[in-house]
This record gives C-alpha cells, sequence and structure tokens, in this order.
C-alpha cells in the first residue's frame, strides 16, 4: 500500500510512493526551523560546495541538466555560464513572484523549508560569483514573507549566511525584498526593474539578457525558487543521483499543482519527463479522476498562459518537447482541469480579464488588445455579443499574435494536427499573447459554445480611425 | 518621409557628415546595403530611403521598444522574427523585411490599437495637420477601426506646469516626455502613473513639472496630447510659415525654426544639429517669442524735447529727424569734448552685423570707450585663449566648472554637460560659490567662499585623485562669472589659478548674452580696463562723459553696480538709446530709436564657441523700427562716413573680408554648413589679475549673487508666459545661519554693506554655504546690487533685524 | 502621522542600507508607510522619496503600479476574493455574490464601520484549495459561504486578532542582518574585483 499522507500544515500537499527532492521535509510541522533543517541533512550540500572549487560546482549543476522551473524550463547551469567574463559585480536574484494562475509550488516551498532555499541560493552565489543575493518574494504572501525572515535570521546567526561562511572566504549577503501586487513581476527584466524600485515593466530580450545587463545594469542570474530548492540535493549527493530520477531530457522531479474539477487537486512532487497528464488527472496517486463521475472537458497543461489540451493529450508526459509539439507548454506546472459541465466562454473569460488586468501597459498590443479582447468576451459571456465580435477577437488576436497560433488536435472536431508552440508575438513579454491564448483555444476547441452565444448580424461597424480636416 | 517634426529625423547630422567607419552589410527588401556598426535597424533603414513607422523611438533619448509601432521582419539566421527595428542594431549579413506581409499587418495592427482609445477630436486638436499619429494612420494604418467600445475617459486637457496642458485622452503613452524628463532634463516631475490600459503619465499631486526645458515635450510629443498654453488654439499647422534660425536669448545659439501665420510669431521649436542643441531649447528661448509681438514694443524714434531737463519728457518723432538730432548729438560731444568723451555699450544682444557696423562707426569717429559688456562679464581677452566647443567639452575627460550655474544660464550648455557626466563620458569638478544645478552631477564640489577661489582651485587640483583624473585626457575649462557681487578680477584669478594647474586646458568662455562673443569678436570687445564698461559708466558718473551710446543695454538693470549705474545716466551729459522697449535706462536717453528684435532681422550670430550661423527674419519689424547695421549705417552718413552698407549682405560680407576671425564665416559657408562655421577672434594677453588680500572686517557674511533664468530682463518680462516664473527678489541663508540672526524663516531683514543697505526677506536654504548669503540678480523687488561695489573683490555684508 | 515615525524611519534606514542603489528599498518603504498608517499617503510618498532621494513623482510612478498599495483609507482588514481560473472553477462567482450580500458592500468598497473592505483579486497561489480568499494578505481556503460569515463574524468580535495584523502588516518578522555578519552593499560602480572566492579559479579575462 502507498503512503499517501497529506498534512494540515501544508495544505494541498500530497506525498505519494515516489522519490522526493524538494519536498522532503513537508511531513514535519516544524519542518521551516533551522534545528529542522540541520536534524535533516541542511546545509550539507553547502559544506561539500565550499569543500570544493566553484567551478566544479558549476559543472556538477551543469550535468545535472537542471532545468529551470519558473515557466522556460531553461537549464540553469548554462544559465549561469552566460555571464559575461570579468565583469563584476554579478548578482542573484530569486523569483518568489509565484503568481501564473493555476501555479501553487514556490509558495509552499517557502513557507515549508526556507532554509532548503536559502541553501540553494548559497551553492549558486557560490558557484557562478555571484556577490549578492536577492530574495524578492510576491507581496502577497505574507506567511511566506515571515518565514523566510526568520529562516534568513538564524542562517546569518549560525554563520550560514554573511561574512566568511562556514569559516570560509566565500561572503554574500541575502536581502529579502518583497513585491507589491503585480503578476507581470514575475517576468525575470521585470522583476529586476521592481528590485530597482521601478514600475515593473518588462525590458526587451535583447540586449537585456539579466545574465548579461541586469540587476543595476551588472550580469544578473534570476532562477525560480523551485530551480534552487533542488541545488542542495545535487550538492549534497551528485548530479548522478539527480540524473537517476526523470528522464534525460527533463531529469529529477518537478512539483505540480492540479486544480480545478478533479476529484483530489493537490500539488505533487512528480517524476520529472515521464508521469503523463492522465497519471496526474486519473491516477490514484494524484487526482484521482475528475469529480462527480463527470467527463473531462479540456485542461489548461501549464499555468494560464498555456493553450488548452482536451481529453486526446491526456497521455502526453510532463516533458517540454512532448508538450510543444502537441500544440502546448508545460511552463510553471499548472494543470487547470475543466469537468463537462464547464461554462468555456465563461472560463476562457477569467483568464483574459487576469492578462489584461495584468498588463504592465508598456506594449501597445498587450495594453490595449488585452482590454479589447476581455471588454468583447465579456459581452459575449453576457449574451451580448454578435458573430461579428467573434471575427474581431481573431483579428485583434493576430495582432497580438501574427502568424498561426497553437493549439491542440481534437479528434472530436476532426482536427488532427497540432500547431506546435510557440507564436509569434507583438510583445515584448508573454502578456499580451497570454491575453489572447485562452479565448483562441476555447473558440478552437469549443466553437459552437461561442457560436450559439451569440447573435447573428454580420454586418461590422467600423468607424473612421482620424478625423480629417 | 511621413514625420513632420524636423528634428526627429532617426539619422542624426552627425550621421550625416561622418563617413561610414565600419560598415556592416545587411540586406534590406532584399537590397544588400551598408549600415554602420551599431546602427539601429531603424536608423539604417531610413538611410536607405525605408521610413519605419514609429512613435516612441526618438534619436536623442534612449529606445524603449514601447509602442511596436516600428516592428519589422529580421532574420539572422535563424528565420524571420518580428523584431522592433529601434531597439536592434544591424548585425553582418542580417536580412530585414520592413513591408513583408506579416510586417504591415502588424504595423497596421498596432495602429489600429494605438487609435482604439485615441479621441477623434483632430478638428479641434493643435496637433492636427502635424500629427505623426494622423500621418502614420494614413500612411501605414488600416483606414478604419472596429472599435465600438467605449473609449477611455479622463478630465480633459490639465496643466502640468504654468505652460503645458496635457490631455490624458490622447495620450498614447509612448514615454517620449517622461523618458525627456528622467534622461535629458533630469527633471522627473512628470511620470506613468497606475498601470495597464490604465496607465496614464502624471505630476505628483499638487508638484508641477516644474522644469526649465518643459516645452520641449511639447515638441516631442508625437500627437497631441501635450500643448503649450502660448500656442494652444493659434493657429492650424497648414497656416504656418517658418524658417530656420538661431536663438540668441543666450549664447548657446541654439539652432530653431520660427513658426509664424499672417505675420505673427506663433512659437519657436528646436531643430537637432549635433554640435550644439541635439533639438532642445529652454523655456526662457521658446517662450520669450511674445516679448517680440509685445504691444510695448518701441515702434517710432524717441526724442527729448526740452533741453536736458529731469522734468522734461521724450516724445516721438521721424526717423529722419531722429538720426539728425543723434547726428548733432555725436558731434556735439565730438567737438566739446573729442571721440575720448563719447561712451558706447552694448551690442551683445544685437546680430554679428548690428555689432560690426557700430564697431565700424564707432572706429570712423574715433570712439574708444566701447564694451559690449557690462562690467558682468570676463576681459574679453580670454576669448583669445585655446578655445574648445560644446561637444569637445561633452566628450573631454574633465570638464572644469569655474563659470555660472549654467542650467540658470546657459541651460542647454547644462544639459549637454549633464548628458556627458550622467553617460560618464566625462567627470566634471566644479568651483562654485553656491550650489548650482551641475552639483549633483559633478564628480567632485568645491564651495568657496568668495575671494578665496584661486587657493581652493590650486590646492583642490593639487589632490592626487583630482591630478589622476586630469591625466585621463582633454580638460575643458568652462570660463564665466559665477559671482557677480565678486569682481572680475577674481573670475579671472580663479581661471588662472587653473590654468597654472592645467596649461594645457582648453577653454569655453561662459558669457551668457546671447552674440556677447561675435560682438566682442567683430569690434566692440574691450581689453583695456581703462575704457570699458565700469571705466567709462565712472567716466559719466564723473561728469567727464559728453555722450553715452547705449545699444540696446540697460546698466540700470544690467551692471552689478547699480549704484554706479544710476549716476553714470545721471552725469552722462546727452544719451543715445537703441533699444527695443523702453527700459529704466532708456528713460534717461535724449533719443530712443527703435530696434528691429529678433525673427525681425536677418544676419548672423557668434555662439559662445564661436559658432557663427544665421538668424533670420520672419515677420515685419515692430511699427517702424530698423535693425541696429541699418541704425549705425545711417548715423554713419549723417556724420559723414560711409560705411558701405546697402544690405545686411553687405555687411555680412564685409565681415568675412575684414575680420580675420569669419574668413571662413562667408554668407555661402555659413549656408552650406548646417553646424555653422567656427570663428575664433585673437585677443592680446590676458592681464594679470591683481592679488587679493582679505581684510578683516566687522561684517559677518560674504555675498553671492547670480542670475535666475527667468528674471527681469525685457524679453522675459514682457512675456506673458514665463514672466510670472520670476522668483522676485530675496536673499536665502543655510539654515545654522539663521539660527545665528535669530530671525523666523521668510523674515525680512536689513542687508547691510558698506555702500548702504537693502531690506529683503531672508529665507532659509541648506544648499547656501555657511558664512554666505545669496541673492539672485535682477528680479522684480529691492535691489541687492546696491551693495555691489565694482572696485572691491568682494561684497561683505550684514544682517540686521528690523525692530 | 502620515510620513514616517522615528522609529520607522531607523528601519527605513536600515532597508536602505542593504541595497546598492538607494532606490531599491522604494517598495519596502511604501509597504513600510502603508503599515503605519493603513494606506499610502501623499505626505508619506515624499517622505520616502526624500529618504531614497528620489522626486515624489517616482516613488507615486512606482506605488501606483502595484496592487498592494493604496491610496484612499482601507478597512482593518482588505479581503481579497480571488476570482480567476481555478477559484471562478470551484465557486468563487458565487462566493462573491454571497460575500457582498453579507457586508452590504459591493465588491472595491469599504464597509461603514471601517472594519472590511472587499474586493476582486487575482491569482492567489492556493489553485489546489479553490475558491480562496485573504484577509490582509493571510489566507482562507476552500472557502464556504457559511465560513465566510464565521470568518466576519470572528474577525468583528476580534478573535483573530493575534493571528491577523491591521490592514498594511506584511510581515511580523522581519529581516535584519547583524552588522557584525553583513558583508554589506557596495555601489556597482565601486566594485572592480570579482569576489575574493574565486580569484583562485577564475583567471581574469
Ligand atoms: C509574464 C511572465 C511571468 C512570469 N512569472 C514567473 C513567476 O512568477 N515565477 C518565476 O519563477 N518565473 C516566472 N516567469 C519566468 C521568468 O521570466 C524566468 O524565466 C524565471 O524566473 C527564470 O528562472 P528559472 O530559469 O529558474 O526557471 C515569468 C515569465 C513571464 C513571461
Ligand atoms: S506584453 Fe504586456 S505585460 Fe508584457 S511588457 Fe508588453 S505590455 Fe507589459
Ligand atoms: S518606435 Fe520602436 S517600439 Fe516604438
Amino acid at each position: 500500500m502507498t503512503a499517501r499522507a497529506s498534512y494540515p500544515w501544508a495544505a494541498g500537499f500530497y506525498e505519494g510512493d515516489r522519490p522526493q527532492i524538494v519536498t522532503t521535509r513537508f511531513k514535519y510541522e516544524d519542518s521551516y526551523t533551522l534545528d529542522r533543517y540541520l536534524a535533516t541533512g541542511g546545509y550539507e550540500g553547502l559544506r561539500k560546495a565550499l569543500a570544493v572549487q566553484p567551478a566544479d560546482v558549476a559543472d556538477e549543476v551543469k550535468k545535472s541538466t537542471l532545468l529551470g522551473r519558473g515557466g522556460a524550463g531553461f537549464p540553469a547551469g548554462v544559465k549561469w555560464g552566460f555571464t559575461p567574463a570579468g565583469v563584476w559585480p554579478r548578482y542573484l536574484v530569486v523569483n518568489g513572484d509565484e503568481s501564473e494562475p493555476g501555479t501553487y509550488k514556490d509558495r509552499l516551498l517557502m513557507e515549508r523549508d526556507p532554509h532548503q532555499l536559502i541553501e540553494g541560493c548559497l551553492i549558486a552565489c557560490y558557484a557562478a560569483g555571484l556577490s549578492q543575493c536577492f530574495l524578492y518574494i510576491r507581496g502577497e504572501m505574507a506567511l511566506a514573507h515571515e518565514r523566510v525572515a526568520d529562516a534568513l535570521n538564524d542562517a546569518y546567526a549560525s554563520g550560514y549566511i554573511g561574512k566568511d561562511i562556514l569559516g570560509t572566504e566565500f561572503s554574500v549577503d541575502i536581502v529579502l525584498h518583497w513585491g507589491a501586487g503585480a503578476y507581470v513581476v514575475g517576468e525575470e527584466t521585470a522583476l529586476i526593474e521592481s528590485l530597482e524600485g521601478e514600475r515593473g515593466m518588462p525590458r526587451l530580450k535583447p540586449p537585456y539578457f539579466p545574465a548579461a545587463v541586469g540587476l543595476y545594469g551588472q550580469p544578473t542570474i534570476v532562477n525560480n525558487v523551485e530551480t534552487l530548492a533542488n541545488l542542495p540535493f545535487i550538492a549534497a549527493n551528485g548530479s548522478a543521483a539527480f540524473t537517476s530520477i526523470g528522464t534525460e531530457t527533463s531529469p529529477g522531479t518537478r512539483m505540480i499543482a492540479v486544480s480545478g474539477h478533479v476529484k483530489r487537486p493537490g500539488v505533487y512532487e512528480i517524476i520529472n519527463g515521464s508521469t503523463t497528464f492522465r497519471d496526474l488527472i486519473y491516477g490514484d496517486d494524484f487526482s484521482q479522476g475528475i469529480r462527480d463521475g463527470n467527463e473531462l472537458k479540456a485542461f489548461v497543461p501549464g499555468g494560464g498562459s498555456a493553450p488548452w489540451f482536451v481529453a486526446d493529450q491526456l497521455d502526453i508526459p510532463f516533458e517540454g518537447r512532448a508538450a510543444s509539439a502537441a500544440g502546448s507548454m508545460l511552463g510553471s506546472g499548472a494543470v487547470m482541469v475543466m469537468d463537462s459541465t464547464t461554462d468555456i466562454p465563461a472560463a476562457a473569460l477569467t483568464l483574459v480579464k487576469f492578462y489584461a488586468h495584468e498588463s504592465c501597459g508598456k506594449c501597445v498590443p498587450c495594453r490595449e488588445g488585452g482590454t479589447w479582447l476581455y471588454r468583447i468576451l465579456e459581452r459575449i459571456v453576457a449574451g451580448e455579443g454578435t458573430d461579428v465580435d467573434l471575427e474581431t477577437i481573431l483579428e485583434v488576436g493576430e495582432s497580438i499574435c501574427p502568424g498561426e497560433m497553437p493549439h491542440a488536435s481534437s479528434r472530436r472536431l476532426d482536427i488532427n494536427v497540432a500547431v506546435p508552440f510557440p507564436y509569434k508575438m507583438t510583445t515584448i513579454c508573454f502578456v499580451g499573447p497570454s491575453a489572447y491564448v485562452p479565448v483562441h483555444s476555447a473558440m478552437t476547441l469549443f466553437p459552437e459554445e461561442f457560436e450559439s452565444r451569440v447573435t447573428k448580424r454580420k454586418v461590422r461597424t467600423t468607424i473612421p480611425v482620424m478625423a480629417v480636416q | 518621409m511621413t514625420d513632420t517634426t524636423s528634428n526627429e529625423s532617426a539619422i542624426s547630422h552627425e550621421h550625416a557628415i561622418t563617413p561610414a567607419p565600419d560598415a556592416v552589410t545587411i540586406t534590406l527588401n532584399g537590397r544588400v546595403v551598408a549600415a554602420r556598426k551599431g546602427e539601429l535597424i531603424i536608423a539604417a533603414a531610413e538611410r536607405h530611403g525605408q521610413y519605419i513607422p514609429r512613435f516612441c523611438y526618438h534619436p536623442r533619448m534612449s529606445s524603449v521598444g514601447m509602442c511596436r509601432q516600428c516592428i519589422v521582419e529580421v532574420d539572422t539566421g535563424r528565420g524571420p522574427a518580428l523584431q522592433p527595428s529601434c531597439m536592434i542594431t544591424v548585425a553582418p549579413d542580417m536580412k530585414i523585411e520592413t513591408s513583408s506581409p506579416i510586417a504591415k499587418r502588424v504595423q497596421e495592427g498596432v495602429l489600429e490599437l494605438l487609435l482604439a482609445n485615441h479621441p477623434l477630436d483632430c478638428p479641434v486638436c493643435d496637433k492636427g495637420g502635424e500629427c505623426p499619429l494622423q500621418d502614420q494612420s494614413f500612411s501605414h494604418g488600416p483606414g478604419e477601426s472596429r472599435y465600438v467600445e467605449e473609449k477611455r475617459h479622463y478630465e480633459k486637457p490639465i496643466p502640468i506646469n504654468e505652460n503645458v496642458y496635457l490631455d490624458r485622452e490622447r495620450c498614447i503613452l509612448c514615454d517620449r516626455c517622461t523618458r525627456f524628463a528622467d534622461e535629458v532634463a533630469g527633471d522627473k516631475l512628470i511620470h506613468f502613473i497606475d498601470r495597464g490600459n490604465l496607465s496614464q503619465v502624471n505630476t505628483f499631486p499638487d508638484e508641477p513639472f516644474s522644469s526649465y526645458f518643459s516645452g520641449n515635450v511639447v515638441q516631442i510629443c508625437p500627437v497631441g496630447a501635450l500643448t503649450a498654453k502660448p500656442y494652444r488654439f493659434k493657429a492650424r499647422p497648414w497656416d504656418l510659415e517658418q524658417v530656420e534660425s538661431t536663438c540668441t536669448s543666450c549664447s548657446v545659439g541654439c539652432r530653431i525654426s520660427i513658426h509664424s501665420s499672417r505675420d505673427e510669431l506663433l512659437r519657436f521649436q528646436g531643430v537637432d544639429v549635433e554640435s550644439v542643441n541635439w533639438g532642445w531649447m529652454c523655456d526662457r528661448g521658446r517662450f520669450n517669442f511674445e516679448s517680440i509681438e509685445s504691444d510695448e514694443r518701441l515702434a517710432t524714434p524717441r526724442v527729448r524735447t526740452a533741453d536736458g531737463h529731469a522734468e522734461t519728457s521724450q516724445s516721438e518723432t521721424s526717423w529722419s529727424s531722429a538720426i539728425a538730432i543723434t547726428a548733432q548729438l555725436v558731434q556735439g560731444a565730438l567737438d566739446a569734448g573729442g571721440a575720448g568723451s563719447i561712451g558706447l555699450l552694448g551690442g551683445a544682444r544685437s546680430t554679428n552685423e548690428g555689432a560690426y557696423a557700430w564697431a565700424q562707426l564707432a572706429d570712423a569717429i574715433g570712439i574708444e570707450r566701447r564694451d559690449a559688456q557690462l562690467g558682468d562679464g570676463m576681459p574679453a581677452q580670454i576669448l583669445g585663449l585655446k578655445r574648445a566647443t560644446i561637444s569637445e567639452a561633452a566628450s573631454a575627460a574633465t570638464v572644469i566648472l569655474l563659470g555660472p550655474d549654467l542650467k540658470e544660464e546657459l541651460p542647454i550648455l547644462y544639459l549637454r554637460l549633464r548628458d556627458a557626466a550622467e553617460k560618464k563620458r566625462t567627470k566634471l569638478i566644479e568651483f562654485s560659490g553656491q550650489t548650482t544645478g551641475m552639483s549633483r552631477y559633478a564628480w567632485r564640489t568645491e564651495r568657496y567662499s568668495p575671494g578665496t577661489g584661486p587657493s581652493v582651485i590650486a590646492q583642490t587640483l593639487a589632490d592626487p585623485g583630482i591630478v589622476a583624473q586630469i591625466a585621463k585626457g582633454d580638460v575643458v575649462i568652462v570660463a564665466g562669472r559665477g559671482n557677480l557681487a565678486e569682481s572680475e578680477g577674481r573670475a579671472l584669478a580663479s581661471l588662472q589659478a587653473v590654468l597654472d594647474a592645467v596649461p594645457h586646458a582648453t577653454v569655453l568662455p561662459a558669457l551668457r548674452r546671447g552674440n556677447v562673443v561675435g560682438a566682442l569678436q567683430l569690434g566692440l570687445g574691450q581689453e583695456s580696463c581703462e575704457r570699458d564698461a565700469l571705466s567709462t559708466l565712472r567716466a559719466a558718473a564723473d561728469g567727464k562723459l559728453e555722450l553715452l551710446i547705449l545699444l540696446g543695454a540697460d546698466p540700470l538693470n544690467d551692471c552689478p553696480d547699480s549704484d554706479l549705474a544710476r549716476r553714470a545716466l545721471a552725469g552722462a551729459r546727452r544719451i543715445v538709446s537703441i533699444d527695443t522697449f523702453l527700459s529704466d535706462s532708456t528713460g534717461h536717453a535724449d533719443v530712443v530709436l527703435p530696434a528691429a528684435a529678433f525673427a525681425e532681422q536677418s544676419g548672423t550670430t557668434t555662439n559662445l564657441e564661436g559658432r557663427v550661423s544665421r538668424v533670420n527674419q520672419k515677420v515685419t519689424a515692430h511699427g517702424t523700427s530698423r535693425p541696429d547695421w541699418m541704425i549705425a549705417a545711417d548715423l554713419a552718413l549723417a556724420l559723414g562716413h560711409d560705411l558701405g552698407f546697402g544690405s545686411v549682405d553687405d555687411v555680412t560680407a564685409a565681415i568675412a573680408a575684414n575680420v580675420p576671425a569669419y574668413v571662413g564665416a562667408t554668407a555661402a559657408a555659413i549656408d552650406a554648413a548646417p553646424e555653422g562655421v567656427l570663428a575664433i577672434g585673437s585677443f592680446g594677453v590676458m592681464p594679470e589679475a591683481e592679488p587679493f588680500e582679505q581684510q578683516p572686517n566687522s561684517y559677518d557674511y560674504r555675498l553671492v549673487v547670480s542670475r535666475k533664468l527667468y528674471d527681469q530682463a525685457v524679453s522675459t518680462a514682457m512675456s506673458p508666459s514665463i514672466a510670472g516664473l520670476a522668483i522676485g527678489s530675496g536673499v536665502c541663508i543655510h539654515p545654522l545661519d539663521l539660527d545665528r540672526v535669530g530671525v523666523p524663516d521668510g523674515t525680512e531683514v536689513k542687508i547691510v554693506g558698506v555702500k548702504g543697505s537693502v531690506v529683503l526677506r531672508l529665507v532659509a536654504d541648506a544648499t547656501v554655504q555657511r558664512g554666505t548669503i545669496w541673492a539672485p540678480f535682477n528680479q522684480v523687488g529691492a535691489d541687492v546690487t546696491a551693495l555691489i561695489e565694482s572696485t572691491s573683490p568682494v561684497t561683505d555684508v550684514r544682517i540686521e533685524r528690523l525692530s | 502621522m502620515s510620513r514616517l515615525s522615528d522609529v520607522n524611519v531607523a528601519l527605513a534606514r536600515e532597508i536602505i542600507g542593504r541595497y546598492p542603489k538607494k532606490k531599491s528599498a522604494l517598495i519596502p518603504l511604501v509597504h513600510l508607510s502603508q503599515e503605519q498608517n493603513g494606506y499610502v499617503t501623499e505626505e508619506a510618498m515624499r517622505h520616502v522619496a526624500e529618504l531614497v532621494e528620489v522626486t515624489p513623482a517616482e516613488v507615486y510612478g512606482t506605488a501606483s503600479f502595484y496592487e498592494m498599495f493604496r491610496f484612499e483609507p482601507t478597512g482593518r482588514y482588505l479581503i481579497n476574493m480571488c476570482g480567476t481560473m481555478s477559484c471562478a472553477l470551484m465557486g468563487a462567482v458565487e462566493l462573491m455574490h454571497h460575500a457582498e450580500h453579507r457586508l452590504g458592500v459591493k465588491a472595491g468598497s469599504t464597509t461603514a464601520d471601517g472594519m472590511f473592505t472587499l474586493q476582486h483579486a487575482e491569482c492567489q497561489a492556493a489553485c489546489t484549495e479553490a475558491p480562496t480568499l485573504q484577509v490582509n494578505y493571510r489566507y482562507r481556503f476552500r472557502v464556504t459561504p457559511a465560513d465566510f460569515d464565521q470568518l466576519i463574524d470572528d474577525l468583528s468580535a476580534g478573535k483573530l486578532a493575534s493571528e491577523i495584523p491591521p490592514h498594511g502588516t506584511l510581515g511580523r518578522q522581519r529581516q535584519h542582518i547583524p552588522a557584525d555578519r553583513a558583508v554589506g552593499a557596495v555601489h556597482p560602480d565601486h566594485v572592480t574585483a570579482g569576489p575574493a572566492w574565486l580569484t583562485i579559479t577564475e583567471s581574469p579575462s
């Protein structure tokens, strides 16, 4: 019989009969204390790392093929190598802004095991020569903020952070920084702007690749909380232990949140690369199927920005390239499940609204297009839309994402080939396209729900764009 | 090309004149062309005839890639990608498609989205007709909008300062104005507020956009969101005529274009020249066109009717009689006291032609007492030092600032040096008696008490850190008069102290009045302190002058020793004044000749670098007023001398033919050179600064007096839009010294000096040095210059409570 | 008192000292002012501007970008009802209707007694526990209408005072870097060499 423990202090988290890397301490109520951390192998990875050269640690991380867990899935070790030689200082910025719809993992890691994150930061700083670390926590996460503050204070007092760490030359400060509520700040360049005290508006890459031109214009590594939380394990056990879990292209584990219309919504540390969506949604060890015996209608496989999947895609494994070939992405590890009772246009509206609301306002297509899409869809959901509105959605969408849009195949609709991810876009970051993706997916996979919602008019209203003298 | 504002071409003049050093080969719409290393795609494409639509991009500010209008297809070998051409620099073998189907679709789509919330009020919008949004909608847009939702609503135009209005409904959030405020002006007083679809530009509540450069944001706004009060609803762009000219409000000489309609001046706009103003202007230069249109302007010559008694009054007369009377006055003075009894002051507000013609007239009748400055500048000989240009200063490793507060006196030079410091090209070392606008950008800033400049400078420049910095490259000294309550000799001694330490340094003279360098170089300079303005005024005060000619000079307001000026005007037997307005000084004149103002006459001007460029007439001169050169020529004829000037072009030609420094400055050469032609005069050796021994005395404070951008100068005072911006008289003191005085902040006190006393409001200001007090020059209210004695190196004062 | 109190100024200076550039402390200091005053006042923004040496417009420009900063008086308890997808799928819309009814105010407003401000919020990173809400950024999970009523009752009765501090208080535990352990923040312009522990391994290029 598998142990399927859940713990009241880690709401939503379920342990399974699977190897764990980052959630091993969640079973302890006091997992966030330094005492518990030390009693369970804490800071051993750091000790081992400090015993060898920084470059050796960086090599080990590179060999582990640890993929970024923040959404883009870029190998952490490779990213560290992008800092230009000889340019100092270099910084580490920890992305703890978790706010992608559906995503719930970084908060748990910060609330439940802050020392693991701190140890990860220290290892990264040591290996990549980063002389100061800023731990940026989403503003709305008061408890995470308090836990990390306590952990930092304890770690400083015990000599794990600050000057001459563990009696070595290695010295680094970790500064706790907190946001104030803006989803887009999770985008790494916006995170840096925000950390500089600015409005969190993304910078264009190139030229502003953080590893080259980041915080204060200096080389800066931005890593996700979960990404860094894996480092103590790699440092303590070696990359081979890490790559023995998961697949070659996606080693290790990942934390996935499954929410929506499932019997047991929850956060699971899964084996990376091989677990399928069917396992996640239907597996006994995971979400145990659709609620109330209903049918699955659709699911969002990788956070609110991801194009939607339907039942045809259930057997796709949790692996980046497979997801992309099927027309979507894994993003931030968030699966949102809709059952047969779901009002699809209304569900799409919640996401369109989210991205329209979260636009930073920098790019015209996102700032104007997102809100326009939201207004039209809102009208349609309210039963006041027309067939012309449906056309307008696609045309406004095309101004944000010109060219073919990724989408899944659907046997029900005789769409036999998926259009692979990603898309072309006219905006700096993915917020703009993300306001279009849900409604595009919904309209592509469930056209009948939109057509039945609108009245037929077939007359387009337009106004001249400029008054002429 | 669709862009309507002439200063916004992606190609700056620099690019137009320097050949491509390292060419990069790119394919632009199928054509192989050469681009420059580091060049942005948008600029390279424009040089090759492909105008890419844009809104946020501005060649003088950093790219932000915000509007997304300039997106094109860029292939660097990994397949075509959509990229904003204002953010991406060219790379070898890059393939660029600016109007492929997808690029066009994007450009149309972005325009439709930009217009979604833009009101349809073009017929009542100032920008209509010269609006990049309107123009690019026609050239690159879809022609219609499907946007049927309600548009964003904001309170219609709100003032963001005294002269600029903001209509947030029209705003397309291109970040140009806010970027200007941040990057160019350094006055971050307008900002994006709120987020996303609700973003807006605004100020902090009750903190207006008080910037000396605010008018620029009106000019660079690509829609009609920012409008200038002096121009609002005055004209439609298609009724405007325009001509390029050079601003002579100060000696920076910004390139501008003058706009008029129906013979009325309506606005000035900056024109981008690489060597000078980069398209910018200060608000004083931009808005003081109002004074030219003022009803108070002198329209007709005036003569004093009865014989020189105080109670007699001036009355209007014809030019022929005015010239005849003036000639009689000159002749009478020559007969009575010889040429030595005639003084000619002024000319720095004129054109090169006006100054030269008057110098020729003075030569003809032998007037030696002539000076284009009024004891408020520096010896003319500093123009004979090895000179630097603005661009040389702004690219030098080190700039040593000795002069006045550049932000207040030479605002665009301030912008150029601020840019140099902010972009880390240049380190500024400032020596000053007070905190200036430049202080916060200075690498080192040394405050000294008036009189102690030379020793502080010598000491500081011997500091090993500074010596190392100075050794790093070119050094330029910005030299001028920082404190009008300290003598010219002291300013000279400071300059000498720098030159002693850094002999190879070049000098950028920071003299202020529009054409002061031209006037000094063209014969109105004075090298002898026996015949300069102060000695001339002293002679007049002593009753030794038969005739004082004021060529656009107002000694009562402009001479730091106002008491001397007052005695001089009372003591001169006859006074002839050539001016545009009745001033305090013209009131004393026996003959007043109305002069044509800026924009009412053509010619050339010389800026502080020695750059000669065109000034052009745009409107008919007010009343019967005439250009200075013509008045000189007529007067010469009446005195029996033919200067040989039948037109202004004759004078320009004569200057090029006769003045060595101006040989290159022929009309043809100036017209062919968008950057102007440099004319560097040579002068005699610099006078030795007299040593100065500090005498112990019973005064507690040393006075610092300097100019603010807005003061009582007629061009400001007669321009309603900016007149009210002058701060008025007063005196500032360090808060700890204020405690010593023992009065509350803002109390009126009596400032007592050797010469007398004035009552002024005393204001606490922590930027004032302990032991000194600072007062603004030439402001409405009690006149602090009553305390200044031109023979004394410094001005010491005491503060007394009133009761 | 709208400017920061002396205690908070001391705290502000400590926070500023952690960053290589002062402006980085802007958001934390605006939080501090909101903690002190319950919302962000103009006076406080001016004070923050002084402390980090920027203009008030820059402070306002940054602060107004972020959702958590409120520029008008706010209830002692700010109730953020998540309405993004996972919560919407699990009944967030109905819960919001209930909340409006129970508090007698529409979303976006404050009860007359100044106790509660109710508002729509976006995803709170607790999607598996939908529908969720936060009271002053402290979570409640899988909230039923009955749970909501109980919560309001408890808050009104002061029963949750120890768990949920008044609006504006972000973290009751703060970071303090002990002076003897701190490496210290250095302006990037003043850093010329790589960190000491690297010099052995990385040769300059
Ligand atoms: C709109 C947007 C929002 C994002 N939000 C987050 C986030 O909340 N947390 C996060 O770690 N990464 C987020 N990312 C990804 C980051 O930009 C960045 O890729 C990541 O922090 C890098 O860390 P990693 O390499 O460890 O994954 C977001 C990206 C975009 C475009
Ligand atoms: S896509 Fe949207 S959120 Fe992203 S930078 Fe552009 S405007 Fe901002
Ligand atoms: S001009 Fe390039 S994005 Fe605006």
